[in-house]
């Protein structure tokens, strides 16, 4: 047995004889009182009540490690596989079987409980020992499987596998099946496909009211049009704005760029909230027309173009910054070459350079059409009568007629559309290479822009820039004015209601943002951490590892990405509120919510890293005896700092502004900044949602500088590497370039 | 040896996060309090209650609709203890399906007839705390730029001067429009009151998802008239805004605020401490303070000078038993869905 295979077996022991087996209440380092039964009682461990005859069920997972157990010393690396593969095997079987089949009272599986002999209990979620002992069974099957020659017998990669596996299962799989069940049963938990089917057909949802009538449209074609607009207009303005940056000679670039940035670390409905400021009826700007040029004030604002216009300011920076990096990767040789053939700017443009930019423009599209489909708090802050199915997935779980069946309808039509969305782009992009620019010298200069061409551009790309920049004001002054539209006082109010501090007894945190602050500076910069690392790794097993399964197992990753946020917080609570897994109310339950719905863009810009660097590195590595893990930590992670960058950074900014995943999740003690945010937009507080806004904005900013720093440069030889101050934008490009490139 | 630095590395994250994740402290002195008002009266009770008692309480803001979503949600496994604030009819949906319990305060003797008339219709599981009347706030510029006279009645509501000048919630998402649909269909009568609405159809800009919106917009001049529970749109009138509330002539509905202890609660005995304290009258005169205008169950709680007058109003027979029943209430809005929403503009 492998010194690996014995560690596991400790952790094994560790989780099943000592630690408490089910989660604590009150459990807690100032206060010991929860332990006081221990080894019995409530903190008990698994083989004390196994022992004491509590809990019978609880058995077979010590018989596993027990027999596993038994080949510590052997060197008989057939038998001890056997032995593990069978160990590993059945006490992962059992433990999933005891731990849905006996939940609470009543529930569970009733005929497998009484097998188990647990009819009639109930227990409650598993905790951290039973939680190290299912890793200690999955690994001991994965190590079984290993000694047999899987994966070129190497431990860390199958256990790694078996682990992502695991994890992918519990946190997206297992979640998204209890939704889509809810479909098909009725309020008293009956099957009812006919149900789910006059559901799903509902004029609400496909009527076509707005093209033969006067009605509204059904929310699936509302949200259909407005995710297509949203889509066409990002990369058309992306594009422009792109051109305009690398082929002409524009001033003011650099704003430009830095102006990228702004709305992604910008909590979303800010926006929003911004422009019925400006352009709501009374509205800074529609006052204005309405006293100078005595243009009537409208609601033009509330509804499609309202939405539409915010999602646009929020989304185009990422078409942006997918379409710059394939405007740079279009190697200036073919046109140059096109050029001494005699064709006039505009004849290349049109003949080599939009071809080779179109499947840039589709991921583009694509990625506006699927961040268009997810948003909630646009909206819900904009859509008036323009109902979308985000939102209405949220209304009929909070309206006044609860309906899980309905929004788990609605779910399934929004999880088809997006599905359906990334099928598309995998089937049209997927095989054909775009690739102009290879590792030989290349020394020709980007073609300028014809001349129309640039025109167009600046005519779309300035109002655009000056409409943000004029947002971006509000949005900062807006927290310091009594009542933005209204009273311009100056005031601090907002900012002393919000981060007041009391200096009079020590260090008082009083404002009432402070607690939501702080829960969500600690849920980010605990999940971000663990995203990379679990996004990295897969990256490495999918580029690295050849095994079966591994497209199932990318296409697994990729999943959660489809998932809108909304689904995917009724589906963790639905699924999270009762044993085995009892996470709902805890911070633990945030900060895996945003590891898997985050983990798509590790796990992407872990490829794309991983794609330059090349293998005959790790293959020298291997050569000189070092295992895969060491390879992969002295290795392959120090040229993945870039990645790591990226993924780190990407995912602390998501969670510190994701609304609609996690608005189901938030709880007494655990709320998040961007859940007491919409609260106080529902309230009318538009000051102090504002000030707290660009609070969050600026420590966004402060906090990708700060990883920036922590993790440092990829060392390359001697050379100094780039232009530092361009760190800030690279680290929030990359993710969204490679996730959309790859 | 190769696994065991990455082992000891997911084992530290692994004990990290059962720390993380173990503390939703419920030890004896706590309280998990779920709050259907605004934020800053939550916190002044949370506070207030925190500091008498030295329980400390987990308090959470959410609509009365995220509230009774997430009690169900939760039945299986409740999480909250008390449920205080919020209109009455997710209150009494909650105690028709059992997810709050029964409990009679000792101070139910000092309350008015109206608190306990909602204890009465939830059989014990829930109380009155503060009583509000429906009615409508209008921006007093925009109806002088109009030139069209005050609004003082439901009727006046109608007028086509008005066309798409007037907001109100969505009775699917908010507690206040099904207030208003029942309101005006105990007034009317079915059929008449829902003519009303199909009449009133033509004039509304937006049905808002959150029943208070339409106070912030007419106040800020986004609409001309928004029908709100009173007390949302004198708020904003203390504040010195433009906007004037009405409690209309014909006579109108109005929400008995509750408060319920939920089924299954973890920490019962603090629950019940809490509903007790809540329902004296120095825990009610916290509501003024916190800008909230309603009024208050306890007879000898002081009514803030700012609150509309009850007394002086005409208030229908609101029958909330019949119209807080998940039955009545899910009719009602399918045809509501059917027949007003759905019609063209």
């Amino acid at each position: 047995m492998a010194p690996a295979t014995r560690l596991v077996l400790l952790i094994g022991w560790l989780g099943y004889a000592l630690m408490p087996w089910y989660l604590v209440e009150g459990m807690g380092l100032a206060d010991w009182g929860w332990l006081a039964e221990y080894p019995f009682g409530k903190a008990g461990s698994a083989l004390a009540l196994v022992l004491s005859g509590q809990t019978p069920w609880l058995a077979p997972p010590g018989v596993a490690l027990a027999a596993a157990t038994l080949f510590w010393g052997s060197a008989d690396r057939q038998r001890t596989a056997r032995m593990l593969l069978w160990a590993g095997g059945l006490g992962l079987l059992l433990f999933f079987a005891q731990a849905f089949a006996i939940v609470l009272k009543d529930q569970g599986i009733s005929w497998l409980a009484a097998l188990l002999g647990g009819a009639g209990a109930a227990q409650r979620g598993i905790g951290g020992g039973a939680f190290l002992t299912l890793l200690s069974l999955l690994f001991l099957l994965c190590h079984g499987l290993a000694y047999r020659g899987v994966c070129r017998g190497d431990l860390f990669t199958v256990s790694t596998i078996g682990l992502i596996v695991l994890l992918i299962g519990v946190f997206i799989f297992f979640p998204v099946a209890i939704i889509l069940k809810s479909a098909l049963v009725d309020q008293e938990g009956a099957f009812a496909p006919a149900a789910f089917v006059a559901a799903f057909l509902d004029s609400s949802i496909w009527g076509l009211g707005c093209v033969t009538g006067n009605t509204n449209c059904g929310v699936a074609w509302n949200t259909l049009i407005l995710a297509v607009l949203c889509g066409v207009v990002t990369t058309l303005l992306g594009l422009a704005c792109a051109l305009l940056i690398l082929r002409t000679g524009m001033p003011g670039k650099r704003i430009m760029r830095a102006l990228t940035v702004l709305p992604i670390i910008t909590p979303p409905f800010v926006i929003g909230l911004a422009l019925i400021l400006l352009f709501g009826r009374a509205g800074a700007v529609s006052t204005l027309l309405y006293e100078w040029f005595d243009i009537p004030r409208s609601r033009w604002l509330y509804g499609l173009p309202g939405v539409l216009l915010a999602q646009v300011l929020a989304f185009a920076p990422i078409a942006f910054l997918v379409l710059i990096g394939v405007v740079q990767g279009i190697s200036p040789s073919l046109e140059e070459a096109s050029q001494t053939l005699g064709a006039k700017r505009w004849q290349t443009f049109r003949t080599v350079t939009w071809p080779l930019l179109r499947p840039g423009i589709a991921n583009a599209f694509l990625l506006g059409f699927v961040e268009s489909m997810a948003d909630f708090g646009n909206p819900l802050v904009l859509a008036g009568n323009f109902e979308v199915l985000s939102t209405k997935i949220f209304f009929a779980v909070v309206g006044a007629s609860y309906n899980q069946g309905q929004a788990a309808v609605l779910a399934i039509v929004l999880l088809a559309f997006t599905l359906g969305a990334f099928w598309i782009q995998q089937r049209w992009l997927g095989g054909k290479s775009y690739t102009t620019v290879t590792g030989k010298g290349d020394a020709g200069l980007p073609t300028p822009l014809p001349r129309r061409v640039s025109w167009l551009a600046i005519a779309v790309i300035v109002p655009w820039v000056a409409l943000t920049l004029v947002i971006y004001v509000v949005i900062f002054v807006g927290g310091f004015v009594r009542n933005m539209g209204r009273d311009y006082t100056p005031t601090l109010q907002h900012y002393l209601t919000g981060f007041s501090i009391d200096f009079s007894h020590g260090f008082y945190f009083e404002g009432s943002a402070w607690p939501s602050f702080f829960t969500t500076v600690k849920v980010a910069a605990i999940s971000a951490p663990l995203t990379a690392l679990i996004g990295l790794l897969t990256a490495y097993l999918l580029t690295r590892q050849r095994f079966r399964g591994r497209g199932a197992l990318e296409f697994a990753t990729m999943l959660s990405f489809a998932i809108p946020g909304t689904v995917l917080g009724v589906a963790y609570i639905l699924a999270f509120n009762v044993p085995p897994v009892e996470i709902t109310g805890t911070g633990l339950i945030l900060v895996i919510a945003f590891v898997f719905r985050n983990m798509p863009v590790g796990v992407r810009s872990g490829i794309a890293g991983l794609s330059q660097i090349d293998r005959s590195l790790d293959e020298a590595s291997t050569t000189l005896r070092a295992r895969s893990f060491t390879t992969l930590r002295r290795v392959v992670l120090p040229l993945l700092k870039p990645a790591l960058v990226s993924a780190l950074v990407y995912s602390f900014v998501r969670s510190m502004t994701a609304v609609s995943a996690v608005i189901f999740l938030v709880s007494a003690e655990y709320n998040l900044s961007t859940a007491y945010i919409v609260g106080r937009v529902e309230a009318g507080e538009f000051g102090l949602a504002i000030a707290y806004s660009s609070v969050l904005i600026v420590f966004m900013a402060l906090g990708i500088a700060l990883i920036q720093l922590g993790v440092g440069e990829r060392k390359l030889g001697r050379r100094k590497t780039g232009a530092p101050n361009t760190a800030l934008s690279g680290a929030v490009a990359d993710p969204i370039s490679q996730g959309a490139a790859s | 040896m190769k696994s065991k630095s990455w082992l000891k590395a997911g084992l530290f994250a692994a004990l990290a996060t059962a720390a993380f994740a173990a503390t939703p402290a419920r030890a004896q002195g706590s309280l998990v309090m779920y709050c259907g008002v605004q934020e800053e009266w939550c916190r002044a009770m949370s506070n207030a209650f925190e500091k008498e008692t030295g329980i400390k309480v987990a308090m959470t803001r959410k609509s009365a609709g995220e509230i009774y979503a997430q009690l169900k949600a939760e039945a299986s496994n409740p999480r909250g203890d008390i449920w205080w604030g919020g209109t009455g009819d997710p209150h009494l949906q909650a105690a028709e399906e059992g997810l709050t319990l029964e409990y009679e305060s000792p101070k139910n003797k000092e309350l008015h007839s109206w608190a306990l008339d909602q204890w009465k219709a939830a059989k014990h599981r829930s109380v009155g705390i503060y009583a509000g009347a429906l009615g409508f706030g209008f921006n007093t510029e925009q109806i002088k730029a109009k030139g069209i006279p005050e609004p003082k009645c439901w009727a006046d509501l109608l007028n086509p001067k008005l066309k798409d000048d007037v907001q109100v919630a969505d009775p699917n998402s908010s507690g206040t429009a099904y207030n208003l649909l029942a309101t005006v269909v105990q007034l009317m009568g079915e059929e008449k009151g829902f003519d009303y609405l199909k009449a009133l159809h033509k004039n509304i800009s937006q049905y808002t998802k959150s029943g208070a919106a339409p106070a912030k917009a007419a106040s800020l001049g986004e609409t001309a008239v928004g029908i709100v529970f009173i007390h949302d749109a004198v708020v904003f009138a203390v504040q010195g805004d433009p906007i004037k509330p009405v409690a209309p002539c014909e006579g109108t509905g109005y929400e008995i605020g509750s408060m319920s202890i939920v089924k299954g609660a973890r920490n019962l005995e603090n629950a019940k401490k809490f509903y007790d304290w809540a329902l004296t009258p120095a825990a009610q005169a916290l509501a003024a303070p916190a800008k909230s205008y309603q009024v208050p169950s306890n007879k000898a709680a002081p009514v803030p000078p700012q609150s509309p007058k009850m007394d002086q109003m005409k208030l229908i027979n609101y029958d909330f038993v019949k119209y807080g029943s998940s039955a009545e209430r899910n009719r009602l809005l399918a045809k509501w869905d059917k027949e007003v929403k759905a019609l063209p503009k």
